[in-house]
């Protein structure tokens, strides 16, 4: 009797599709590219259209004719897009990535060639600055998110942990005179909702989809509610803190199209960055990190070796609200200075989008929101110019953007496993 | 009560069998041994001393390490990360970096130390079973433990990587190390335990030493002799049913999963399909129901392919199906009986129509499928689903799917979780499905039950069927098949297989 | 297996049952059910305890409450005696502004006042109940599908969008015109709510992501859209609509007591839909697939149920649910689109979803209760100065108490028994 193993080799290979995911892309980058320079180029006058690096639009610029570039760009796009059809895969990233900025170039070749006279140049710098800026409070939602579902629970309160936070911080800064207090105020409002959040899902095991879907209006119906029993009453006493200091980096923020991104900023900026580090190096370097990792995955597992799977979560889930609280305190002390009902606008969905769209990272998610608040500044720079597309629209598209990046991404991405689920011992 | 006064001494570098039937109530006296459950009375002494155990923790440090039946692992962790968790090597201080060198180091110790064979560095998700418990093992030898507790063990191994569990357990019972070795399993228990301590519906019944016979172990274990063989004439196959050729699926993570399956199944015949789990056999059963995409290969109903058609379409084309977890796939849990057991046909006359559904229609007939099947519910069928126990749930399934005429009956660890009494019902109802004409195709990881049932039997293995046998092979052959290793004589029957 | 049966039989009892023996009189038996935590015990006790600490805020926030405690140690009869004022008039307010004024019924009987007036706070409740109503069922509809839609603002929005443009476009007889703006409101919620659904079919794109996103996206449209040509009101300069034409204007009930009585069709149009919603859930084979898929998807898909097409239809459906609520808001009371037409009526359906437990005429009850504290809040704000918002914090917080039974039962220590909870297990990750 011989005796053999069975070898692991496969016995059927797989077919070979020819329309592979990248291939399909291709095609898609291709139209895409293609309609853009016959719409675009047929819609673009000849005039010029200017880029420049700098915050504003006097100066020097690289012009090139609207309706050439709207062509051109749009030419290149496509070909980016055939050249998946037969590129190897490590290119992929590459291809793409030159197929949207020439598409989008194209595109503002067409804005910039319809725009009146003097404003028809983009300054990038500034693009590049509203960006950063725009998604500060993103990068911090989500940074709250990932503390939260990394210990396996959902948050999906961060729009009311920003709310406390801007009302909180808004409320102190006035009081107390000091930007400071306002901000540690913020932390305080976000925690407060962190607090609710954490004993109704861990103790009370309430399903955290709903709770936090109540907490939110919870949030809206009390700083709406304090709002007008205190702030429109006496708006000079509750409501109106000053703005946080601007902090230069010397010489660093010299750098064109960078400097005043990252080097001219606030707490807020280099609170993000420090925190969006801090975080990744806590998760994925620490003892911490460690064991929330193993509480978002399979608590048993973490149970079984001495982890307090539940003190963890609840740890986790209160920085995670004094993180949103801190990011709440943008919308009083940086992009305005003062409280209103309601200021958040749904921002801390989009920085819920960015979590899922970031793969539960910090620096996933920090991307995400970078790209998110592209989108929003591209909205508001298009506006300055009197483009022809109706300002409502402009404004659809961050939104619109995280229902396309969530579709188009889900299902390749997977999160910690046990996220939802509450821990019940034995 | 799981557990109602029971006493159990281990004595130190002995291996000691705990042996029950399933829900015997071995897992929990364990369980309150690790802390993870608390005794209402009684106490807990290591070398003698009383000691209070109030969690994982308390009896890690009083020696005692535990490897569960369903492994606590982490799936997305390395090995390394999975051993330091909890006890983890740091540098600075306070801070806690965690130190993978050091951890990598000490998994490379241990695992030389006892000959586990262990690579610090892979993902555990990707690891076989096998390994993954040798995994659990080197965690618990990490923290020092001097009673390590099997819950298990076995159960998802190939009788190849029983065999080396077993060495290893002779390995650590010679560094002196003390073993409670949980199982059902007769003879891995001749084999190895010093001592063996059977246990019944929660009460020590008696302690054997390891020269006890198999029936009498068994006795002391079930109460009374189990019968396991199914009374059945010899099958009378006659044409084809279910043709597989060729097929090829992935599982979840795109892995391929079945790679190049022929199988047929006969009217009035039960082919078994016999494997360790998680060898492809729930993608490929998965894959003929219309629920799992297929990367080639076609699968055919009576000549007809069935590639491409949805779940409804199948069934419909009289196919039963009893899913491998009643809990995710089986049941509603929050419906009634009732409407469980027209969950698949619901929409047809003459419980309902296109539009509407006809709730005495689905109640009427409900009483009679309780009764029937013997379900053990309030005769109405009322009562949500989730409140039966385990048998009757299964039980309900079982009535649906064969509450209509049936060409193909498919059924997944059929027995899985259910006690003895709706076992020997449920068999019984297979048999006699068979035996009226229909083609069954059996899963199941319990040998036995395959042998109990089949009329010929595919053994799986990654992906494949490696050999199709007669039931009357020996057992030995097929745990050898099991574990990928083929012979002649499995060779030839699978030639065999090609007349048909 | 007998054994095993009845062991879990007795289990169960264990676990249910008192340990006492039961009271023998009747009325004692009522007590003791009374304060047993049932569905109904934990949904009274949730509007006390959010009442409560709704008073709470409002001690706090008041300005003369405050004073008070600077010397609360001294004098603190001040406090509560102020603070119990504040409280007992504001909610005496929100008494009379949503149920009945005894006030006026006096002055009604003796003839010095208008029935106009007796009638007023029960109008005012029906008239904001009848959009909850809807709304309430979008959110509900969906859930029992294992659906979390959060959409329903921006499909309300959508179906006052498509009521209204097809109330002031289209010229069509009284009574037709009425019915096809209806329609078409509930088609244009519905098509907004198909969008997530689809998504969650084909991609698996979380709903609660893309339904938050396209509230957004149509409240922008909405914005656009009422400063457009041919929609934007020719006589104003603000952005408002031009008015739905009489003949596609929803009735007003009681209109032949007084003109300020609001309450219209659209209070029969509720109930009209609750009732159907009730039948289909409960008898067609549309809800019978959607109650399967909710509970159990995988079970579900086993079994043949194709799930994709039930999210997609379930998601459709609850769209035109909320288009519905919309539609009723613009054709009933509104009349003109603006930026805020429908208000919040699209978030407060998932409180009244969530606090009706998902079940047709429990969200009906949840509706009533809702637009009481809303048609109550008006006149607290305007009579007592307390802001309206007060009213979405105690709204918040009984769905708060409502979805946390246990949180209830620890505070008032009730015994336990079955609370009905709510159905599905939504946060299954993501």
């Amino acid at each position: 009797m011989t005796a053999s193993t069975v070898e692991a080799a496969r016995a059927v290979a797989e077919p070979a599709h020819y329309w592979t995911r990248q291939r399909k892309i291709g095609v898609g980058l291709s139209a895409v590219g293609l309609l853009a320079a016959v719409l675009f180029g047929a819609l673009a006058s000849a005039r010029t259209a200017e880029f420049t690096l700098a915050e504003t639009i006097s100066g020097s610029a690289v012009g090139i004719n609207g309706r050439v570039g709207a062509i051109v760009f749009g030419v290149i796009a496509a070909l980016a897009g055939a050249a998946m059809l037969v590129a190897a895969r490590r290119w992929f990233n590459w291809l793409l990535g030159l197929g949207i900025v020439a598409t989008l170039v194209s595109f503002l070749c067409w804005q910039l060639s319809q725009a009146p006279e003097n404003l028809n140049t983009i300054p990038l710098g500034s693009v590049a600055r509203s960006s950063v800026t725009l998604a500060l409070p993103l990068v911090l939602g989500a940074l709250a998110g990932v503390l939260c579902e990394r210990s396996a629970v959902i948050n999906v309160a961060i729009e009311g942990q920003f709310l406390m936070g801007a009302f909180a911080a808004a409320m102190f800064a006035t009081l107390a005179g000091s930007v400071w207090i306002g901000i540690l105020a913020a932390g305080v409002g976000g925690l407060i909702i962190g607090l609710l959040l954490a004993v109704l899902a861990i103790r009370f095991l309430v399903d955290q989809v709903v709770l936090g879907v109540v907490l939110n209006v919870f949030a809206l119906g009390l700083t709406g509610f304090l709002y007008e029993q205190l702030m429109a009453k006496d708006q000079t006493r509750f409501n109106q803190p000053t703005f946080v200091p601007e902090w230069d980096i010397p010489g660093l923020s010299k750098i064109p199209l960078l400097g005043p991104a990252l080097f001219k900023g606030n707490i807020f900026l280099y609170g993000a960055i420090v925190l969006v580090i801090l975080i990744h190096v806590g998760l994925f370097y620490t003892r911490w990190g460690l064991r929330t990792r193993a509480v978002g995955e399979h608590p048993a597992a973490a149970d079984t070796l001495g982890v307090k799977v539940l003190a963890l979560r609840y740890r986790n889930v209160l920085i995670g609200g004094i993180v949103a609280g801190f990011g709440g305190a943008y919308f009083t002390l940086l992009s305005t200075t003062n409280f209103n009902k309601n200021m958040t606008s749904g921002l801390g969905f989009v920085a819920l989008a960015a979590l899922i769209f970031g793969r539960w990272s910090p620096i996933g998610s920090m991307l995400a929101a970078l790209f998110f608040g592209f989108c929003s500044a591209l909205a508001v720079s298009l506006g300055s110019i009197n483009s022809p597309i109706p300002s409502a629209f402009l404004n659809m598209l961050p939104y619109i953007a995280t229902i396309i990046a969530v579709a188009g991404l889900v299902g390749r991405v997977r999160a910690p496993a046990a996220d939802g689920t509450p821990y019940i011992k034995g | 009560m799981a557990n109602d006064d029971i006493s159990l001494t281990v004595e130190p570098g002995e291996i000691h069998a705990l042996l029950g039937e399933n829900g015997a109530g071995k897992s929990t006296l364990m369980n309150v041994l690790y802390g993870l459950l608390q005794p209402d009375e009684g106490e807990i002494l290591v070398d003698d001393k009383p000691v209070r155990i109030r969690g994982p923790r308390d009896a890690i440090a009083a020696g005692i390490g535990m490897v569960h039946q369903h492994f606590m692992l982490v799936p997305v962790f390395t090995v390394a990360e999975n051993v330091m968790l909890g006890a983890e090597q740091t540098t600075g201080g306070p801070v806690g970096f965690l130190d993978r060198r050091r951890a990598r180091k000490l998994v490379r110790e241990v695992s030389d130390r006892y000959r586990l064979a262990v690579d610090p560095d892979r993902t555990v998700e990707d690891l076989p079973v096998g390994v993954q418990q040798r995994v659990e093992i080197v965690k618990a030898l990490t923290r020092d433990v001097d009673l390590l507790i099997l819950d298990e063990p076995t159960a998802v191994l190939t009788p190849q990587e029983t065999a080396d569990l077993l060495e290893i357990m002779r390995t650590l019972k010679a560094a002196g190390k003390s073993i409670v070795f949980i199982t059902h399993k007769l003879k891995e228990v001749q084999a190895i335990a010093d001592r063996i301590t059977v246990i019944r519906r929660g009460r020590t019944v008696g302690t054997a030493a390891p020269d006890t016979s198999e029936e009498e172990l068994a006795s002391l274990m079930v109460g009374r002799s189990v019968l396991l063989r199914v009374e059945k004439g010899a099958a009378e196959a006659g044409a084809p049913v279910l043709e597989v050729a060729g097929l090829a699926v992935n599982d979840d993570r795109g892995h391929r999963a079945v790679d190049g399956v022929d199988l047929t199944v006969h009217a009035g015949e039960v082919l078994g399909i016999a494997g360790v789990q998680g060898n492809g056999q729930t993608e490929l059963i998965e894959a003929i129901m219309g629920l799992r995409p297929v990367v080639a290969g076609s699968t055919t109903l009576e000549g007809r392919p069935t590639l491409g058609l949805s779940t409804r379409d199948i069934l419909r084309a009289g196919v039963g199906y009893v899913p491998e977890d009643r809990s995710v796939d089986g049941l509603v849990k929050d419906f009634t009986v009732a409407e469980n057991l027209v969950l698949d046909i619901y929409n047809t006359e003459p419980f309902g129509t296109r539009w509407v559904i006809r709730p005495d229609a689905i109640a009427e007939s409900a009483r009679a499928r309780v009764e029937q099947f013997d379900v053990r519910t309030d005769a109405s069928g009322q009562a949500a689903v989730g409140t039966l126990s385990g048998g009757n749930q299964q039980k309900v399934i079982v009535a649906r799917e064969f509450s209509r005429p049936l060409k193909l009956f498919i059924a997944s660890q059929p027995t899985r979780g259910v006690d003895v009494g709706s076992i020997e019902f449920i068999h019984r109802q297979i048999v006699h499905e068979r035996t009226e004409g229909t083609a069954v195709l059996l899963v199941s990881s319990e040998l036995d039950e395959v042998l109990a049932l089949a009329d010929r039997i595919a053994v799986m293995y990654r992906g494949r069927v490696i050999a199709v046998v007669s039931p009357d092979t020996p057992r030995e052959e097929i745990g050898l098949l099991m574990a990928g290793v083929t012979t002649e004589a499995a060779g030839t029957a699978k030639d065999g297989q090609s007349d048909d | 297996m007998t054994e095993q049966t009845t062991a879990t039989a007795e289990d169960l009892a264990a676990a249910g049952a008192d340990q006492l023996p039961p009271p023998k009189t009747f009325a004692g038996r009522y007590l003791r059910n009374l304060w047993t935590a049932n569905t109904f015990t934990v949904t009274v006790l949730a509007v006390l305890l959010a009442l409560v600490i709704g008073g709470i805020l409002i001690a706090i926030s008041d300005e003369n409450v405050r004073a008070t405690t600077s010397y609360f140690f001294s004098r603190p009869g001040d406090f509560f005696s102020l603070s119990w004022d504040k409280v007992s008039d504001a909610y005496a307010q929100l008494f009379k502004g949503s149920i009945v004024d005894p006030t006026a019924v006096q002055a009604a009987a003796n003839g010095t006042g208008k029935w106009e007036r007796v009638f007023f706070p029960i109008s005012e409740t029906l008239t904001y109940a009848a959009p909850l109503a809807l709304t309430g069922l979008a959110f509900a509809l969906a859930f029992r599908g294992g659906l979390f839609n959060i959409g329903v603002q921006g499909q309300a929005i959508m179906g006052a969008v498509g009521a209204a443009l097809a109330g002031f476009l289209l010229p069509l007889p009284v009574g037709i015109h009425l019915v096809v703006a209806l329609i078409v409101g509930a088609a244009f919620g519905g098509a907004w709510g198909f969008v997530p659904g689809i998504l969650k079919a084909r991609t698996g794109a979380h709903e609660v992501i893309t339904t938050i996103m396209l509230n957004y996206v149509a409240l922008f449209f909405l914005g656009w859209l009422i400063v457009q040509k041919g929609v934007q009101d020719p006589e104003r300069s603000d952005a408002i609509s031009k008015p739905v034409d009489d003949s596609a204007q929803l009735t007003h009930l009681l209109g032949f007591v007084g003109p300020s009585l609001r309450v219209n069709l659209g209070i029969v149009v509720a109930i009209l839909v609750v009732a159907a919603v009730a039948w289909l859930l409960r008898r067609s084979t549309f809800g019978f697939e959607l109650r399967a898929v909710g509970l159990n998807p995988e079970a579900s898909r086993t079994a043949g149920i194709g799930v994709g097409s039930t999210y997609a239809l379930v998601m459709t459906v609850a769209g035109a649910l909320a288009g519905l609520g919309g539609a009723t808001i613009v054709m009933g009371t509104a009349v003109s689109l603006t930026g805020a037409v429908i208000g919040s009526v699209g978030f407060d359906g998932l409180l009244v979803g969530l606090l009706g437990r998902a079940k047709p005429w429990g969200v009906f009850f949840a509706a009533l209760l809702f637009g009481a504290l809303q048609a109550g809040g008006n006149r607290m704000q305007s009579f007592s100065g307390i802001s309206l918002e007060l009213v979405g914090v105690i709204q918040a917080l009984i769905v708060i108490f409502v979805a946390a039974p246990a949180l209830v039962k620890t505070v008032f220590r009730l015994k336990p028994a079955k609370v009905s909870g709510l159905g599905t297990g939504m946060s299954k990750g993501w």
